[in-house]
């Protein structure tokens, strides 16, 4: 039973949402757009609790083995209480404020030490240090993509140095017709590659979802379904 | 008004719009009526206003204002069985010119989007594809499934880190579970998770979305027990990190500095982190495999990755890595749909290129 059931609903709710595709009936899209949005913020709302305490427990158990930079897991777990309270009880910007930050708050000592103002002086400009790092990062790759090691390689390499030359008003200035070859690599060889893919990656996903719908596939059930 | 607005086409010598349509719009939920008309011939004319009145009114409403060059609008505010009548107003700087009402139409939802036809019959097609070939693999008939260099390097990777005493970080994409190459991800790591509590390999898989993270732990502590060491499963080996896409990345930078994993599993759904993951994994000389269906991040993967799965073969790796023949027999069921495409795709260019058959308006 305790496999059977969620087989069960999976198959059902599986061939709905399939029929769903074909059927514009309100009664059934309303049906479908209620499982695909209402009950799956249900769902995370939920999950998200199990998520703080993964990762408090996470956290936890770093600070009492003491392992490798563990002072850092009191970082974490101080941030996440304060955000979580500033959250909570501060409302979400100056603008809107909750609770602390009403006469009488304690939020007056904080000034505008709201959730939004945490969120765009700290965790926007640390996303955009990490998004920066892509550049070295993309350096890096390029010269390891563009070493002519066997014949594929080189002929990355050649495109590649076709596509960039393509690119500048050198290329022009060498040889006319380069910046038209460089775009006719893009649209016409590369872009057939990329169908290609995508053939296969939509029919993998057709049949990833069959074998799901059909119990074929349990994996996702833990422990191939025995 | 509606003889207000007929004299006024008298008095200014606009000429109006004509033959107004209206009727329910196919394939749809209802609630729409679409209008049609033929523009006015003057030049004059700087717009069209869409007048509409429902049975039993008789005062028209004004639903918009389109250009001098539009002959067509849907009204998506009807209510589906109320029956409707419009007009157009041709409109210059001067004067207004009504045309003539349409006939009387009502909206109603379908059960049917005909324009899905062909989608439905590929689907049946393929359902019946996979379905056989199953049934096939059922009945005990062997099946050739191509090598697939990467998921071959699984069993090797894993031998690698257990000898070395290093963990196997595994990375589930960063996608939501209804992402299907999240699915995929995770029905991968049930065969990775069996493999690690048979070597006894510590295995760390970090998740940035909740529900994927509560699928994750259960698929790792299935498979622990089902490789008969529930004992040797560790709760904190699956664990949630966040939902930002590069604070997740900085994270699992982290990881892969402090813990030296010796191979990196990263599977499924990727955007801008890939290469920042892939990159820093390569730096700390781990054995990578990543598999993705996100064309994008593909050439990130193949340059900092030592084996790549591509697209598809993400989606087969569970198949191949369990050996189990149902899955193995879903492959083959795809490998003929595809090849079906194929002959579909190399007789329809014949035909449009030779015979000028219009065989792309089929779908």
């Amino acid at each position: 039973m305790q496999r059977r059931l969620p087989l069960l609903l999976v198959l059902v709710l599986g061939i709905f949402g399939a029929a769903a595709f074909v059927i514009p009936h309100p009664a059934v899209r309303g049906v479908d757009e209620v499982m695909r949005n209402d009950v799956i913020r249900i769902i995370t709302a939920f999950s998200l609790v199990l998520g703080v305490g993964s990762i408090i427990r996470h956290h936890l158990i770093k600070i009492r083995r003491k392992a490798e930079h563990w002072p850092f897991s009191w970082v974490t777990l101080i941030t996440l209480v304060v955000s979580a309270i500033l959250g909570l009880f501060g409302g979400i910007d100056p603008a809107s404020p909750g609770i602390l930050f009403r006469a009488g708050g304690v939020g007056r000592f904080l000034g505008t030490f709201h959730i939004q103002v945490l969120y765009e002086n700290m965790m926007v400009p640390l996303a955009a240090t990490m998004f920066a790092l892509l550049a070295f990062f993309m350096a890096s790759a390029a010269y390891r993509a563009f070493r002519a090691r066997n014949f594929e390689a080189t002929l990355l390499l050649i495109a590649a140095f076709i596509l960039m030359l393509g690119a500048v008003p050198l290329g022009r200035m060498l040889i006319k017709p380069l910046p038209e070859f460089a775009e006719w690599i893009l649209t016409v060889p590369n872009t057939a590659a990329k169908r290609g893919i995508m053939f296969g990656v939509g029919l993998g996903t057709m049949a990833t979802s069959l074998k799901i719908i059909l119990g074929i596939e349990r994996g996702w059930l833990g422990g191939g379904g025995k | 008004m509606f003889l207000a607005l007929t004299l006024a086409v008298t008095l200014a010598g606009i000429a109006p719009a004509s033959g107004v349509t209206a009727a329910d719009r196919p394939n749809d939920g209802g609630s729409t009526i679409q209008v049609t008309w033929t523009r006015s011939p003057d030049e004059g004319i700087i717009g069209y206003r869409v007048l509409r009145r429902a049975d039993g009114a008789v005062e028209w409403d004004t639903l918009t204002m389109v250009g001098r060059f539009i002959a067509r609008y849907n009204d998506q505010a009807a209510e589906d069985g109320t029956r409707y009548q419009y007009a157009v107003l041709a409109v210059s700087d001067t004067a207004a010119a009504v045309s003539e009402p349409s006939a009387w139409a009502a909206s109603k939802p379908q059960w049917y989007n005909s324009e899905r036809t062909t989608a439905l019959i590929g689907s049946l097609i393929f359902t019946f594809l996979i379905v056989f070939f199953t049934f096939q693999a059922r009945s005990g008939r062997k099946l050739f499934i191509r090598r697939i260099g990467g998921l071959d390097a699984v069993e090797e990777a894993l031998g690698r880190a257990t000898e070395m005493g290093r963990p196997i970080l595994y990375v589930p994409g960063l996608s939501s579970i209804a992402d299907v190459a999240t699915i995929a991800a995770l029905n991968i790591l049930g065969e990775v998770a069996k493999k690690t509590a048979k070597f006894g390999t510590p295995l760390i898989v970090p998740n940035r979305d909740p529900i994927v993270y509560t699928v994750a732990r259960e698929v790792v502590k299935e498979a622990y027990t089902s490789a008969g060491r529930p004992d040797a499963f560790n709760p904190d080996m699956v664990f949630y990190v966040t939902d930002q896409q590069f604070a997740y990345a900085a994270a699992v930078d982290g990881i892969m500095v402090r813990e030296k994993p010796a191979t990196n599993f990263l599977m499924g759904m990727f955007w801008a982190e890939s290469l920042i993951l892939a990159e820093t994994g390569a730096s700390t000389g781990a054995v990578q495999i990543a598999g993705t269906d996100a064309i994008g991040q593909l050439p990130f993967f193949i340059t900092a990755c030592d084996y790549t799965l591509i697209g598809e073969e993400l989606y087969a790796a569970s198949a191949y890595l369990s050996h189990e023949p149902l899955l193995l027999g879903a492959i083959k069921g795809q490998d003929w749909s595809k090849l079906l495409i194929l002959g579909l795709i190399i007789i329809g260019t014949i035909l449009q290129l030779t015979a000028g058959v219009p065989v792309i308006d089929i779908f």
